[in-house]
């Protein structure tokens, strides 16, 4: 390569000087050009001047903007070949140390990154001579920048290094475990379980147990529970007859310590706990400790438990699952059923409805039902949503019909909310309840909900309503639509509000392809050409619109004999809309 | 939202001479090697200390623009009210600027090299002839003169609905609060587009409205602790352990009125202006129009120190409530070992209280006062007859001469004290702290004074 550049002559020359001169131009925008091609550069310079002089340069272009320097440090990672292969490697060290140290954690993180690339790429000999020594520097560097950094890179050498080093790297860890800055307390902890996978079993026993007890009572609730995610890791590694003695203390305490944000993350984290742990620990430590998070003082806490419910019941030992759900689990649910808090009500009411499949028909009808029932009636429209958007689970297990009596007065609520996101939730599961309740349910009950939401003063609810109808067509099928819903449609292309007719052409033209050929000819077409001589311009053009998204549905009779002359006729319209539209039909359809 | 009168009267207090020099905010960073000042027109100058114990300016820039909210028809002044330093995370120093609605960080850095060497030009910009470049240069570092960059690096924005008067850095430095006149909340600091509400007085009747937060500091050194005070005269401290939100407090801290002394002004003059955390974080210090208080957190009840700032003001408050001075924002500060507290006053005037020996003494810092290296004298404010030729009578004291803002240096004896447009630093001559020498001697020289 380093000849290549010379011997294609000048010309090839200045794309790449003007590259290398916007690295350092004043727009921002230039210079991150310039970076993210900057392999077209050190390809052009060759790998001995790229190594010897673009190396440095960017060793030292630290003060760049966030984006730039971001941009820099994935480029970085991608850059072995370029510096002349794994051999020199090292030289990329520099550079990825110095945007180590930034004040910008998502560069700093990007650079860590690229740098735990890199070091797959060194030789076992260039790791200890190299790499290792970066590390150690971070590892102690004055600022906590640095030292957050450092964090990050232990585990990448760890494996790879002699027992002495890793002895080294064990105690620098240990020395950042008790950083005096919450910062790097932080990182060390978050980085906690992904070290302990690295160590040998006895190191894990001997050197992360301490350091994991430490940080989970660090006097920082911010640290603290950054250790509940090093514990799933943790407990994952540990024999099963270790965990008593090693972790469950720590994760007991963890589950009721003082601070709010610490029993979130082990709710948070609670499936997963629940599988490190294993069934033995979890029947007799977990169940009890999930039932206190259920009914934990603070409501952020109370929802993200109940958001687990589900989840932690399917994950119960097979053997008492059911015993376990009905007498220590099914008592708390029922009183968050009834919490003041509406986020854990919805946060229950999606997943609540899972429990049916899980406890059976019997016990569904008569345990869950009554709650379900109680939150489709609850005051706050997200709780009801999230119970209609389950029903699904219900329906595998009891049937839909058990529950219709409660569901129709919920339905009709949601659809007629005052706040018309609420609206629009609702409509989109349309085409779930309607498969679930049945056609016959739904002509009786739904459909004339479907149709006055094509009436909605919202536009995107008579968008979604215009989809919807769609979606109930695909699922009903043709005859279905022409008996119920097409005679509705078209009705109102009589309307006196334009935008009602306007839905007419929105909905001819979202149900063509599902009613079919016949139904969109004889009758569907009709009312379109009629429409073409609306005294409102947006109708006449959205004709124009409608008959170019119909015509492939048509048959080709009626296009050259009815649809052509009304098009031809749109393109002549004094409105420019209408006419551009219409124009744009003709050639679309093919029909000059 | 428009807030009844009566609380109104709490929220707007600067009513002194419109002048953009006037200085708003003065905070020295956490190992005091820099001072930040901010001012009304909303810039922000720093000063870095030399090793011979001066401080010159070291950056300055424009960190807030008047604008214009045209949702609410309100103008939005560009005055700093609150600069808070990050703790140091790397060569570079970060700084928190706010007025009234908008929260920014400042990155101040160093560069001494700059980038020399273009290929299609040379280093006077002036092109070079294209046919003769035969081999690509790389551009080279080379050093430069020290050039002090100051650069925004983010706005937090959109969160208060009320004016900001105050923000503070956990110590976690992770997060940071804001608190505007009816709700705190809680950042993160590489979070713009989301704040969480830890406190929400907004009643929902505005009619119901009867408090008002003045300001709001984290605990020193526990992160979950946060202190906050309000127009009623209590300050609360809250653990953000216990709940999301903390409209519950852990602990109330609030002295009981004397019946016989209720007026009118009483519960004017007792909302409290400031709250310091002491450095150990053991006491509170607050600020209230007439006095200052020590604060144990582990006693709700009652101070354990009070010390009057200017009592003698306590027949003028009707004067003083005219004027609007009576609204005036005084802050207080702790020195480095929590031994004497420091407060402004009228006239120029301010306050140090030495809490071992319940000595005080008032100072002036003022053009006239303040030779270079010349030791301060302490003033006094006599009621009545002039005792001593340098007394000054109550009658005298010039209202709209006063020192709201002032600082202590968080390790040595070094004050920063903002008197309308001028800033006032004084160090103490004997340079270390005072409880080393036992005697509470206050000798503070004057060390360098910003005219603007």
């Amino acid at each position: 390569f380093p000849e290549m550049a010379g011997a294609e002559g000048e010309d090839s020359l200045y794309p790449i000087a003007v590259l290398i001169d916007e690295l350092r131009n004043e727009d921002v925008q230039l210079r991150l050009n310039s970076i993210k091609k900057l392999s077209t550069i050190a390809l052009a310079l060759g790998v001995e001047r790229t190594r010897t002089e673009l190396i440095p340069f960017l060793t030292d272009t630290i003060y760049d903007e966030d984006e730039v320097l971001l941009a820099l440090a994935e480029q970085l990672g991608n850059f072995t070949m370029l510096v002349g292969g794994p051999e020199y490697v090292h030289c990329l060290l520099p550079p990825l140390e110095s945007l180590a140290t930034v004040e910008e954690t998502v560069v700093r993180d990007k650079a860590v990154e690229s740098l735990r690339k890199i070091s797959q790429e060194h030789s076992p000999v260039d790791l200890e001579v190299h790499f290792e020594p970066l590390v150690k520097r971070l590892a102690s560097g004055d600022w906590f920048t640095s030292r957050t950094s450092a964090c990050g890179l232990f585990s990448v050498c760890y494996p790879r290094v002699s027992n002495t080093v890793k002895a080294e790297i064990r105690q620098h860890f240990r020395t950042l475990c008790s950083d005096e800055t919450p910062m790097v307390r932080r990182a060390a902890a978050s980085k906690l379980g992904e070290f302990a996978k690295v160590l040998e079993l006895d190191y894990v026993k001997s050197d992360i147990i301490p350091l994991f007890t430490a940080l989970a009572s660090d006097e920082q609730d911010s640290v603290r529970l950054l250790a509940v995610e090093a514990c799933v890791s943790i407990a994952t590694l540990l024999p099963q007859e270790d965990l008593e003695t090693l972790v469950m203390s720590t994760l007991r305490q963890a589950a009721e310590d003082k601070s709010w944000r610490v029993r979130y993350m082990v709710a948070d984290k609670f499936s997963e706990l629940q599988k490190a742990v294993g069934p033995e620990i979890t029947k007799n430590d977990l169940v009890p400790a999930f039932q206190n998070l259920l009914k934990d003082c603070e409501a952020e806490v109370r929802a993200a438990a109940a958001n687990k419910v589900k989840e932690f019941c399917e994950n119960l030992p097979e053997d008492s699952r059911e015993t376990l759900i009905m007498s220590h689990v099914l008592p708390c649910v029922k009183e968050l059923v009834s919490d003041t808090n509406q986020h854990v009500k919805s946060a229950l009411a999606s997943v609540i409805m899972g429990l049916s499949t899980i406890l059976g028909k019997d016990n569904t009808v008569e345990h869950l039902l009554p709650l379900f029932l109680v939150q489709l009636k609850d005051e706050c429209p997200e709780v009801r949503l999230n119970i209609i958007s389950n029903l699904d689970c219900v329906n595998e297990v009891i049937g839909i019909r058990q529950l219709s009596q409660s569901l129709l007065p919920a339905i009709v609520e949601l659809a007629e909310d005052a706040k018309w996101r609420v609206r629009l939730a609702i409509i989109e599961y349309m085409p779930l309840l309607a498969g679930q309740l049945g056609v016959e349910f739904f002509d009786e009950k739904l459909n004339s909900l479907c149709m006055a939401w094509l009436v909605d003063h919202v536009y995107a609810i008579r968008e979604a309503a215009t989809c919807n109808l769609m979606k109930l067509v695909e699922k009903f099928g043709a005859e279905w639509a022409q008996n119920t819903i097409v005679p509705k449609v078209l009705g109102m292309s009589n309307d006196p509000n334009y935008l009602h007719r306007m839905t007419t052409l929105f909905c001819i033209k979202a149900l063509s392809e599902a009613c079919g050929q016949e139904i969109t000819t004889k009758h569907m077409l009709p009312v379109v050409l009629k429409m073409s001589n609306d005294q409102v311009a947006n109708v006449r053009f959205n004709v124009a619109k409608c008959l170019q998204k119909i015509g492939p549905v048509i048959d080709s009779n009626a296009l050259q004999a009815e649809v052509k002359p009304v098009l031809e006729k749109l393109a002549t319209d004094q409105d420019m809309d209408v006419k551009y539209f219409a124009q744009e039909a003709i050639s679309v359809l093919a029909l000059a | 939202m428009e807030l009844p009168l009566h609380c109104k009267l709490f929220l707007d207090v600067h009513l002194i001479p419109d002048s953009a020099d006037v200085i708003s905010a003065v905070e020295f960073s956490q190992s005091g090697e820099f001072l930040a000042t901010g001012d009304k027109g909303g810039r922000v100058v720093i000063f870095q200390r030399e090793p011979q114990g001066e401080y010159n300016v070291y950056s300055t820039f424009q960190s807030h623009e008047p604008e214009f909210d045209y949702l609410k028809s309100l103008e939005i002044e560009e005055k700093i009210n609150k600069i808070r330093w990050l703790p140091q995370l790397n060569s570079a120093h970060f700084l928190l600027t706010t007025n009234d609605k908008t929260i920014k960080l400042w990155k101040v850095s160093e560069r001494d090299k700059r980038p020399e060497g273009y290929n299609l030009k040379d280093e006077e910009g002036r092109m070079k002839d294209i046919s003769k470049i035969t081999s690509l240069q790389v551009p080279v570092l080379r050093p430069m003169d020290l050039l002090v960059e100051a650069s925004l690096r983010r706005v937090f924005a959109n969160a208060h609905a009320y004016h900001i008067n105050s923000i503070s850095i956990n110590s976690d430095c992770e997060t940071y609060l804001s608190a505007d006149d009816l709700r705190i909340n809680l950042w993160n600091l590489d979070i713009t587009d989301r704040s969480f509400n830890i406190v929400d007085l907004k009643p929902e009747n505005m009619e119901e409205l009867s408090e008002v937060i003045t300001v709001a500091e984290f605990h020193p050194h526990h992160c979950h602790l946060m202190a906050f005070s309000s127009s009623t005269g209590t300050t609360r401290l809250c653990d953000m352990r216990s709940r999301a939100l903390c409209d519950q407090h852990a602990k109330l801290f609030e002295e009981a009125v004397d019946p016989a002394n209720r007026s009118f002004f009483s519960e004017i003059i007792s909302s409290v202006s400031d709250v310091k955390f002491s450095h150990s974080g053991r006491y509170l210090l607050t600020r209230d129009y007439l006095s200052a208080k020590v604060w144990d957190l582990n006693m709700e009840n009652k101070p354990i120190e009070t010390y009057q700032v200017h009592d003698y003001l306590r027949s003028k408050l009707c004067t003083l409530y005219e004027s609007d001075c009576i609204f005036d924002k005084f802050e207080c500060a702790w020195n480095g070992t929590d031994s004497v507290i420091m407060t402004g006053a009228y006239n120029n005037f301010f306050r140090m209280f030495d809490r071992a020996s319940r000595r005080d003494v008032t100072l002036e810092a003022s053009r006239e006062v303040c030779k270079r290296r010349a030791v301060l004298r302490p003033r006094r404010v006599c009621v009545g007859r002039k005792k001593r030729e340098s007394d000054v009578s109550v009658d005298s004291l010039d209202f709209r001469k006063k020192i709201l803002h002032t600082a202590w240096h968080p390790t040595d004896n070094i004050i920063a004290i903002a008197a309308s447009n001028n800033l006032y630093i004084f160090q103490d001559r004997w340079g270390m702290p005072t409880n080393v020498r036992g005697v509470f001697v206050l000798s503070f020289f004057f060390l360098f004074c910003l005219f603007c």
